[in-house]
């Protein structure tokens, strides 16, 4: 393909990209400046509260909310949810008020007064046949003869049962928006992945709700946000509610969520469990799979997540239920459905493999080449890395350790894929005569490393340092970029700069381009001059560049995808874990030695935050792996664990060694940019999960493999 | 008519506290983190007075400045750092002395200020992320999360790095397993722990070299 001028710079003229650079937001964040939306503290501010349903199924049937009305410092009560409705999950929202102090608010919540008809509800789902009509078929596919395949005599065929529970996103800012009106406009502060599309979001829902307002007199504010995990792309029904609030107070309002209702209702992967037969021939060959898997993600249940994972086995066939139960909705988690796809899959596979007395690595890259988009070679050296990194020639042994005493050591490996290409975006790339740059851009910083990235490429572009950058964000009155998920930021917001950033240096450069008596298209920006290409004593400072603009600044718009062929990022993205573990098997506790990750993402803009990216993946993979499960009580619908206290993250002291290996260079780097948010998540499960089985020879049948899950494995044995 | 109290020793045992209820209630990770063995148990001097319902005056001082405000007694001292004072490094997440989002520093122990009621820290030596350093100008704890991002979403950290002052103030010399033991507290969601490991040790020889140069 012919060179396109927005292409990026050739690996031996990068300055800055590819490079670990610490992140821009940094100092604001460790010095606690960084303004959250939970910290905006407007004039006359209020609070607003909700009234939630106690019962996972009920029908309201009377609600007096007069005494809460009279309370005073109480300005606003909103029956959300009236006599005759139904709540489907305990957490529903069913009254919003607002008062002067939270304290007053909290007071209010406990002066209402609503009556209940109770409804039956299931909350469980792992035994599928105890889901009676609350089971639904949810899909079912074919490939190839799977009957014919799995009765050849000469095939080894492993039978198993896998599952993984629902857990919650449980953000560390809890969802939730400051919601201002100033006449007819509508300004929200909000805790969000999704800075430009929440103006909408709210001028439809309120003017459903009877509140005249034009989206383009909503503007939505997240300048840092406290964790999303994907649970934060909608203004939500308690964004609508602080609205209406603020409306009917007349004054600002806040409203975050309680921790409880953060937990039961604000946040939800789905579960999925499976029963899985797969077979190989006798020297490893992937032929066949078969898998019933059921889930759920609440009411609306969940999909089928895409079985077999990653490996495309010649015969397959697959059929899906979907449990609709009285718990908190589903909300995208990082990833969705391929942390369950790998432990059900991976998990299996290792299992055949164990039977079949093969390496789990041998194995899976034996079959690599059935993975999809011709990725088999890719993932084959990433499983030799990886296996390099964490010393498995001599730490693995086959399945069940021999040594004597109580701790047995394993090790297990996964694999993963994902797709991560650029969403739309678009952003003013702005020179100003005093040599600033500025890039804005309505996109949001979850913490990814957003802001750095769209600093790094403008500055790579400009040849300065990055901190010469000012990167606006996280306002919706900004061009629009896109809701962060599915890995598609780095994408979107490192192509639009460099399309702006480009175009921008491009008008410099002509209006530096006569002094010098050289043509603009044979002069660079590099090193914090202009200069002639190939002849550094032709040269000017930036700020003496620019300074020439006198009064007038340069303005460029970047725009991803735009009209010309450049292509500067891909989809498609691969990696590999193992895991190293020691099981205490008289008291069931799983302790982490050592986690290794391979990742490819295509071309790095920041190697330090693109191992972070690595790094906290598998510390949340971690979590889930060990503590992490939504506990449902089937007598009263209650989640048990509504708190941070009981619902258990990784602490320091769980996570053992972590290594990150990045595949980067060629073969990688003229890819362009990938994202790399989602998939390193994915396979500590299945890789854990493999690591405890190796250990103790037994499988642990469902993630989290907590203490009693391992001693019920080891009693069965 | 208030109480004056000159330490947390004074506290009589019948005194509502939701950080003793907590400890009370098996709260084993947070208490190594909070007050001293000894304020648990101190006897008591006087019998309480009697505060509240109402909205009482009171005086804090937080980051060498006195406050004056008025609260009612259940207001915990995070919320009115919060929501009265504006002081808003310190974090609101689990709201029951779990996760280290709220740790400010009390007469020069890391506390969990959303387990402590802002009329028993009147009469106590309150320091908040904000009096530790500012965007430009780090404190060594500060720049080393920066150096070892130790930090992704952010939420978490200024409460990490209070208790990372607060333990390195008490252990200079820390090993790995001492930092995965102090700050057991703390929790983040982005997985944030490996770089805060590395900028505990970073953060230890620079505030010793600092000592050292005097």
């Amino acid at each position: 393909m012919d060179k396109c001028k927005y292409d990026w710079p050739a690996a031996g003229e990068r300055s800055l990209i590819g490079k670990r650079i610490n992140r821009i937001d940094g100092p604001a964040k460790s010095s606690g400046g960084a303004k959250y939306s939970y910290d905006i503290n407007r004039p006359g501010l209020l609070f607003g509260k909700i009234y939630r349903s106690p019962y996972a199924h009920a029908k309201i049937t009377a609600i007096d909310t007069s005494e809460a009305e009279k309370l005073p410092g109480v300005t606003s009560v909103h029956v959300v949810l009236g006599v005759g409705k139904e709540t489907n999950w305990v957490g529903d929202e069913i009254i919003a008020l607002a008062a002067e102090s939270e304290e007053i608010a909290e007071d209010a919540l406990r002066k209402i007064k609503v009556e209940f008809e109770e409804l039956p509800f299931l909350v469980l789902e792992e035994n599928l046949e105890q889901a009676g009509d609350h089971a639904k078929a949810a899909g079912a596919k074919t490939a190839g003869d799977p009957a014919k395949a799995f009765s050849d005599p000469d095939v080894v065929i492993s039978e198993g049962y896998y599952g993984i529970a629902a857990i919650t996103h449980c953000c560390l800012e809890s969802h939730g928006n400051v919601a201002e009106w100033t006449g007819d406009k509508l300004l929200t502060y909000s805790s969000t992945q999704n800075v430009p599309g929440l103006p909408s979001q709210f001028g439809d829902s309120l003017r459903k709700q009877g509140i005249d307002v034009a989206d383009k007199n909503v503007e939505t504010i997240c300048n840092y946000i406290g964790g999303g995990f994907g649970s934060k792309f909608g203004a939500d029904e308690w964004g609508i509610h602080v609205a209406q609030l603020a409306k009917a107070s007349g004054k600002p309002v806040k409203l975050m969520l309680d921790r409880n209702m953060e937990m039961e209702a604000a946040g939800a992967r789905p579960s999925a469990y499976a029963r899985v037969k797969v077979a190989a021939k006798k020297d490893g060959t992937l032929v066949a799979w078969d898998s019933h898997s059921w889930g759920t993600g609440g009411p609306s249940g969940t999909g089928m997540p895409p079985l077999p994972y990653v490996l495309q086995i010649p015969n397959s066939s697959t059929q899906h239920s979907s449990v609709s139960t009285n718990t908190g909705p589903a909300r995208a988690w990082r990833a969705p459905d391929h942390p369950q796809a790998a432990v059900l899959t991976m998990c299996a596979l290792e299992d055949l493999a164990a039977k079949l007395n093969m390496d789990p690595i041998d194995f899976l890259s034996m079959n690599a080449d059935l993975a999809a988009g011709g990725r088999g070679k890719i993932y084959k050296e990433e499983f030799q890395i990886a296996a390099e990194l964490a010393d498995w020639k001599k730490n693995w042994h086959p399945r069940g350790d021999k040594t004597a005493g109580h701790i047995k050591r394993g090790m297990g490996v996964s694999m993963h894929t994902w797709g991560g290409a650029g969403h739309n975006s678009s952003c003013n790339v702005t020179i100003h005569p005093d040599g600033s740059v500025e890039v804005t851009m309505g996109s949001q910083d979850l913490g990814t490393g957003t802001r750095t990235v769209i600093a790094i490429v403008a500055a790579e572009t400009f040849g300065l340092p990055v901190e010469a950058i000012t990167v606006n964000i996280g306002d919706s009155k900004y061009p629009p970029d896109n809701a962060s998920g599915g890995s598609t930021t780095v994408g979107g917001v490192s192509a639009s700069t460099r399309r702006g950033s480009v175009d921008a240096l491009d008008q410099l450069l002509a209006v530096v381009a006569p002094s010098l008596g050289v043509p603009a298209d044979q002069l660079v920006a590099v090193g914090g001059n202009i200069q002639a290409k190939g002849d550094a004593s032709k040269k000017i400072t930036w700020k003496d560049a620019c300074a020439k603009l006198q009064v007038k600044s340069i303005q460029a718009t970047g725009k991803h995808p735009d009209r010309t062929k450049c292509k500067l990022g891909d989809s498609g993205v691969g990696g590999v874990q193992i895991a190293d573990v020691s099981v205490d098997t008289e008291t069931g506790l799983v302790k982490i030695n050592k986690m290794v990750a391979v990742q490819d993402c295509g071309l790095i803009i920041d190697l330090k935050t693109a191992e972070s990216q690595c790094l906290g993946a598998l510390i949340m993979g971690i979590g889930y792996s060990l503590f992490e499960e939504k506990f449902m009580d089937p007598i009263t619908g209650r989640m048990l664990n509504n708190n941070m206290e009981f619902y258990k993250l990784a602490g320091i002291g769980d996570i053992g060694e972590l290594v990150v290996h990045m595949m980067t260079g060629p073969g990688y780097d003229e890819r362009g940019t990938v994202g790399l948010g989602e998939p390193p998540v994915i396979s500590p499960g299945a890789a854990i999960s493999n690591a405890v089985a190796n250990a103790i020879g037994v499988r642990v049948p469902t993630v989290p493999l907590t203490p009693d899950k391992v001693l019920a494995a080891l009693a069965i044995k | 008519m208030r109480r004056k109290k000159k330490n947390l020793r004074d506290l009589p045992p019948n005194a509502f506290s939701r950080r003793d209820f907590l400890r009370g209630a098996g709260m084993a990770v947070s208490t190594g983190l909070l007050a001293s063995p000894e304020a648990a148990t101190a006897a008591p001097e006087h019998s309480p007075d009697v505060l509240g319902p109402a909205a009482v005056p009171i005086t804090l001082q937080i980051n060498g400045k006195s406050h004056h405000l008025k609260v009612e007694p259940r207001v915990t001292l995070l919320d009115a750092l919060r929501n009265r004072l504006d002081i808003t490094g310190a974090k609101k997440v689990c709201d029951r002395g779990v996760c280290g989002a709220c740790t400010v520093i009390m007469d020069g122990h890391p506390v969990y200020s959303c387990n402590v009621l802002a009329i028993e820290a009147e009469g106590h030596r309150v320091e908040t992320i904000e009096a530790l350093g500012t965007e430009r100008n780090l404190h060594p704890v500060m720049a080393a999360f920066v150096n070892h991002d130790a930090q992704q979403c952010g939420f978490c950290t200024p409460g990490f790095v209070v208790a990372c002052k607060a333990f390195l103030d008490k252990h200079p010399n820390p090993t790995r397993e001492d930092v995965e033991r102090g700050l057991g507290g703390n929790l983040c969601r982005c997985g944030t722990y490996a770089g805060v490991r590395e900028a505990v040790l970073e953060a230890a020889q620079t505030l010793k070299g600092g000592r050292a140069n005097g």
